[in-house]
């Protein structure tokens, strides 16, 4: 089923299916390595519930829940 | 023969270290106008004809942020001789992405494996020469930190700049693009460096704007490379960036599968078990206040108190008086040379470099907590509520600092990279009432409102609202528009400070103050000073006849509209740009007291008489919140690194006060006497404005990037 990553909860393992958004900002997420096939996992929330942490391509990013919309993951 | 090597990576990838340890201490900061982007470079220490470039740490060479704008601007357009590329060994993936595209561009490329210890203590192993096989270059394993191996990496990095080989990245995208990319290179040839062909082509694939103006490709040639795009475009079902970059970190992976192998890691690292803590869903907030209360305690409380306090009334206020002071008198000097130095300089830097100690204190601490990794936390917890404000997670530190002094809290904005965030953060950290503030708020409430205790926290709440407000209207506009670029922080792994770097980051900070205040403070000081001193005439007169009372004469009716129009406001104010709290005692001088204690005591009364209480706190409000001290103002065109910037924070600190002083004065005085007058209706209007401006979707929307351009200065 596809989703955006915003809405993975904690501890879960997905695939990026596609990205979103335009410009730089999509670009920035492509270069941090979220591309096409990837694998992603939710290593925490913030306390406010924002913005969440990843494990993506061996390394930790964050990234918000803004951002993290834009890519649809299954 | 000079030799140029560039220092490329990742941010965070210990580029600085390696910068430092291979340069010493003789580099120097430059930067770029127009961009806040700073490239230092430096001599190598062993080989003074060899010069190391430091770049931005970068994560690409996409066109979109200042940092990878200058970064490839230089590799691409100054050709350095070779690129010593720096990589995070535990973080192989995602640093390698910027080195196949380094490759690319065609200039020899030595790989600095850093952080190989971390490696070897997880029990992985990286097979160095066959990375360095699949990729087309030579791979050196370096511990910046330690020093292990730098100057084997330095001797390859000039060995190839001076073989001038040409470097071939190994690398190949699928058939079909690399078939486009083959016939774009067809198209450019004799159009771009033969070398960097191949980078060109890419970036002409993935549409790269800043590269078709490069260029000059005629619009024929254009529409071919488009209509070879497109169609690729077609069958992968996926935009050019998106293939280009997928392609990539799939090949890079493959090869990081075949160089790492990695020892099982299914337990949790201590950084794991630390930060299931630290930012613990409940007790992340309460850990983060203790945190900060021993960071203020100790360094505006306690331990920096004291040391500021010895050094303002002990230092200068009694050795330097007494000792230089003597020694000038005995010289027998004029009277007016002898005041320059002693009331102009002295007194003026004195009160400036009095708060060195506190801010030397202070910077250790924010050194240790931005070195050992809790720093980033901090933008980690706080980031959701700072960002409705157009601030980052990461403002909260120059908030809390600028309590005590807002010249160390718009310094530690520093640590906040996205510009926006940062510039704002500047603007807008000086709202909150410093420790200079205090004294000001001290005679407002003990001369108009006696035994009323909530004057004092509503300073402060009057500052917290400023800077929302601020926050809120300022990024609706073109200045703060900018690109929406992702908040991308890493969490790093917690490790022990080190003591050379916790010193290296206070030295570098404490220097930078104290060389503004031995020039923009000095300079206005004195200036300040001559014109309180002196007449039209050039004699020496009493404050209240000197040319600073005439400035304060002739402004003064700017401030009627506030309630305190009179000059010996207007020239308190001007005063108070010097130390905010040279307010008080300047009316204590304008009132014909020899000396007044540091709330004013003396002055309760007169004052009383003076002004209504509305308009001692609009007075009180306006010195709050306009321009801060020059010394801040100092600090603040430091960091913004631009004169234009600079103006605007100024002048925006001044509006705002205005505006907010003028709403208090004018319904104050509706509520209390009921008085409707011309400027009631200019605090309307005024409050309709702001209203106007915090509720409407967004004033300035960006159609395009901003252009940025970067000539060297």
């Amino acid at each position: 089923m596809i989703k955006s990553l915003k809405e993975i909860s904690c501890g879960q393992t997905v695939t990026v299916v596609k990205l979103h958004g335009d410009g730089a900002l999509r670009r920035r997420i492509l270069d941090m390595g979220i591309t096409k096939g990837a694998k992603i996992y939710v290593r925490k929330v913030a306390p406010l519930g924002d913005p969440m942490e990843l494990t993506v391509r061996g390394y930790e990013l964050t990234i918000r829940k803004s951002d993290a919309e834009l890519i649809e993951v299954n | 023969m000079e030799i140029r090597l560039a220092l490329a990576g990742n941010p965070n990838t210990g580029k600085t270290t390696l910068f430092n340890a291979l340069t010493g201490s003789t580099q120097h900061v430059g930067n770029w106008p127009g961009v806040t982007v700073e490239k230092k470079d430096g001599r190598l220490k062993s080989d003074k004809s060899v010069i190391i470039e430091d770049l931005p740490g970068i994560y690409s060479l996409s066109p979109y942020t200042a940092e990878e704008i200058v970064s490839r601007n230089y590799i691409i357009h100054d050709k350095p001789d070779a690129i010593l590329n720096i990589v995070d060994a535990t973080n192989l993936e995602r640093n390698l992405y910027l080195s196949t595209q380094l490759i690319e561009v065609g200039i020899p490329v030595v790989i600095a494996l850093n952080m190989m210890d971390v490696i070897r203590k997880n029990g992985d192993q990286i097979n160095t020469k066959k990375l360095g096989d699949m990729l087309g270059c030579e791979v050196v394993e370096i511990s910046a930190l330690k020093g292990d191996g730098i100057q084997d990496a330095v001797k390859k990095a000039i060995a190839v700049a001076k073989s001038k080989k040409e470097v071939v990245l190994k690398q190949k995208f699928s058939d079909e693009i690399e078939a486009v990319i083959e016939k774009i290179s067809g198209i450019i040839t004799g159009k771009a460096d033969s070398r960097s062909l191949r980078w060109y082509a890419v970036k002409l694939f993935e549409r790269d704007e800043e590269i078709q103006q490069d260029l000059h490709l005629h619009s024929s040639d254009l529409g071919k490379i488009e209509n070879l795009v497109a169609s690729c475009e077609e069958t992968a079902d996926d935009d050019s960036e998106s293939i280009i970059t997928g392609e990539r970190y799939a090949w890079i992976a493959s090869v990081t599968e075949k160089c790492i192998h990695k020892k099982d890691t299914s337990g949790m690292t201590t950084s794991d078990k630390i930060d299931r803590i630290v930012t613990h869903r409940i007790l992340a907030l309460p850990i983060f206040a203790m945190i900060m209360f021993l960071v203020y305690f100790i360094s505006i409380s306690t331990v920096g108190t004291m040391a500021t306090d010895w050094v303002n009334d002990v230092l200068f206020g009694e050795i330097v008086p007494t000792y230089l002071g003597g020694a000038l008198e005995n010289l027998g000097l004029a009277d007016w040379l002898y005041g320059l130095i002693m009331d102009g300089i002295v007194g003026g830097v004195g009160a400036v470099l009095g708060f060195l100690p506190q801010m030397l204190v202070l910077f250790i601490c924010l050194a240790i907590l931005e070195d050992c990794g809790y720093m980033a936390r901090i933008a980690f917890v706080l980031d959701r509520i700072f960002r409705k404000f157009g601030l980052s997670g990461k403002s909260f530190i120059p908030m809390l600092v600028s309590t005590g002094c807002g010249v160390p809290g718009i310094m530690a904005s520093r640590t906040i990279e996205s510009d926006n965030d940062r510039r704002m953060t500047i603007m807008t950290t000086t709202f909150i009432p410093c420790g200079a503030k205090l004294p000001i708020i001290a005679l407002i409430a003990g001369a108009f409102f006696p035994d009323q205790v909530w004057i004092g926290p509503s300073a402060y709440f009057l500052g917290i609202v400023c800077v929302i407000i601020s926050g809120i209207i300022l990024k609706k506009t073109k200045l703060f528009a900018g690109d929406p670029a992702p908040f991308v922080i890493e969490l790093p792994a917690y490790h022990l400070p080190g003591v050379g770097n916790v010193l290296r980051t206070m030295l570098d900070r404490g220097l930078a103050f104290i060389k503004k205040a031995t020039s923009i403070v000095l300079v206005s000081t004195v200036l300040i000073w001559f014109l309180q001193s002196f007449n039209l005439r050039f004699e020496m007169v009493d404050a209240e006849e000197s040319m600073l009372a005439g400035i304060g004469k002739s402004i003064a009716p700017i401030f009627a509209p506030l309630g305190f129009g009179d000059w010996k406001a207007a020239v308190a104010s001007l005063t108070g740009l010097i130390a905010k709290e040279n307010l008080v005692g300047t009316f204590g001088v304008l009132y014909g007291f020899e000396e007044v204690a540091e709330d004013g005591e003396e002055l309760w009364a007169t004052l009383g008489s003076a002004y209504t209480p509305v308009a001692a706190y609009a007075m009180m409000a306006f010195n709050l919140l306009c321009v801060p001290c020059f010394a801040a103002v100092g600090a603040l065109r430091r960091e913004m690194m631009s004169g234009k910037m600079t103006w605007f924070a100024v002048g925006y600190q001044c509006a705002l006060a205005y505006i907010v002083s003028l709403m208090i004065y004018q319904f104050g005085t509706l509520l209390t006497t009921g008085a409707f007058s011309i400027g009631t209706v200019f605090a309307i209007v005024c409050l309709l404005f702001v209203i106007y401006l915090l509720f409407i979707k967004k004033a300035y929307s960006p159609e395009k990037k901003p252009k940025l351009t970067l000539e060297r200065a």
